[in-house]
């Protein structure tokens, strides 16, 4: 067995997440941001790890 | 020569150029498919993830490895690499977030007695499957086995260490503290000075010189992290994201995370209802896995190596050092990527508490490493 089959089955695993997730909570391409935070003129409101509960 | 090589061979150079015209196809229509069907700043944010994990992997570059070099052969290279990338992020981002506060955020995060523990906890485990926040999803997307054996117990570390963070960051914290605007910036320049000082002191002869290639690594890895501040509002994180899909999985499960005080808070629960493909470190995560995959499967031969032969509590020491990399991470207010890399370049003090914290830690997983099976002992 080589690393190959390791590297497929990491990709699988994300797609996996991407494909469970996609038809639970299905994005919205109509209430997306700017391509850019800055100048966006809006707060930032994504999740980071160095963040304490909002 | 394996008979993946062989193969690769016999195809000629037309088999290995339609290959690589395969990955690079790929992975533009993923971006194009992530920005149509989320919208173009979440396809930016995956293009950044893959243009992250295409340098970790291409040039060899990472965290965990530059700093056993340093412990083991006193050779600082690799983190005098990483200190010239933070260096340049934040001569960008320190005056950014003061000029656009109202836009962007930094990975500001308060230091106490867990984040400390946390950061000295997360050093020895990464020191241990010799992989990071980053450097655990550019292995397993390049074929590491350890890597991917140790990913998914990093994201159920992570959601533990999420689900308990509030109870954790109780136990004593400082306010936030954050160097900000130019003298924050002139302070963080000195001190990032001051450490590759002390390296180049403490290196051992022949080693006081950055390879080009560490240079090249470093250049971009400080683009790409400058690009996420400016398309996220916010720095380059790993671990929010790892314990995000299993918080998400949890839900969809039927598990009720209400007594969470972190994943029952407004933002957080709002993201449990939205789309993977909207969350910045997620994408950044899924970008890392499949650059790192792209650049493996680019080089002649890059996944034909078999796979190393390993005692079953080298197996097991991956299994805890993974779930305690994913809680530890969380404890720390990020890992190498969140609070160190992004915490100092953004100016939190707590990026430079986790260095030294998670540093002493690496002391002891270097040490840890061979009696658990991960090498020869030597």
């Amino acid at each position: 067995m080589s690393r190959r089959i390791v590297a497929l089955a990491a990709m699988a695993l994300i797609l996996l997440v991407i494909g469970m997730d996609v038809t639970a909570s299905p994005p919205n391409p109509y209430t997306a941001p700017s391509a850019f935070a800055l100048g966006s003129g809006a707060a930032p409101s994504g999740g980071f790890c160095g963040a304490l509960p909002d | 020569m394996s008979t993946a090589v062989e193969y690769s061979d016999v195809r000629g150079p037309w088999g290995r150029v339609a290959r690589r015209g395969a990955l690079v196809i790929g992975a533009l229509i993923a971006v194009v498919l992530v920005a149509a069907l989320a919208g173009p700043r979440f396809g930016l944010m995956l293009a950044i993830g893959l243009g992250l994990g295409m340098t970790l992997e291409g040039l060899r570059f990472g965290f965990a490895g530059p700093w056993r070099a340093m412990i083991l052969r006193r050779d600082p290279a690799g983190i005098l690499a990483q200190l010239l990338s933070i260096a340049i992020v934040a001569i960008v981002a320190i005056p950014l977030l003061q000029s656009h506060a109202g836009e962007l955020v930094g990975a500001e995060a308060p230091v106490g007695f867990a984040m400390i523990g946390g950061a000295f906890v997360f050093g020895a485990a990464m020191q241990v499957v010799l992989g990071c926040g980053s450097g655990t999803l550019v292995n397993a997307g390049s074929g590491n086995p350890v890597g991917l054996l140790a990913l998914p117990f990093f994201a159920i570390g992570s959601f533990f260490g999420a689900y308990s963070l509030v109870w954790w960051t109780d136990l004593g914290s400082l306010p936030i503290i954050v160097l900000r605007g130019g003298q924050g910036l002139a302070i963080t320049l000195v001190l990032l000075g001051a450490v590759a000082a002390f390296l180049l002191w403490r290196a051992a002869p022949g080693t006081r010189r950055i390879p080009g290639r560490y240079i090249a690594a470093a250049l971009l890895l400080a683009a790409f992290a400058i690009g996420n501040l400016l398309v996220a509002g916010q720095p380059w994180g790993v671990v929010y994201g790892l314990g995000l899909w299993v918080a998400k999985g949890a839900v969809g499960a039927g598990v009720d995370l209400s007594g969470s005080a972190f994943w029952s808070a407004p933002g957080n629960a709002a993201r449990l209802g939205d789309s993977v493909l909207t969350d910045y470190t997620s994408l950044t995560n899924f970008g890392l896995i499949a650059g790192a995959f792209v650049i493996a499967n680019w080089r002649a031969g890059g996944l034909s190596a078999p796979l190393p032969s390993l005692p079953a509590r080298a197996w097991v020491a991956t299994v805890i050092a993974g779930l305690l990399l994913g809680f530890s991470s969380r404890l720390a207010f990020g890992c190498n990527v969140g609070a160190f890399f992004s915490g100092i370049s953004t100016g939190s003090l707590h990026g430079w508490v986790w260095f030294a914290a998670a540093f002493a830690g690496s002391w002891v997983g270097v040490g840890l490493r061979p009696r658990l099976g991960l090498e020869a002992r030597t």
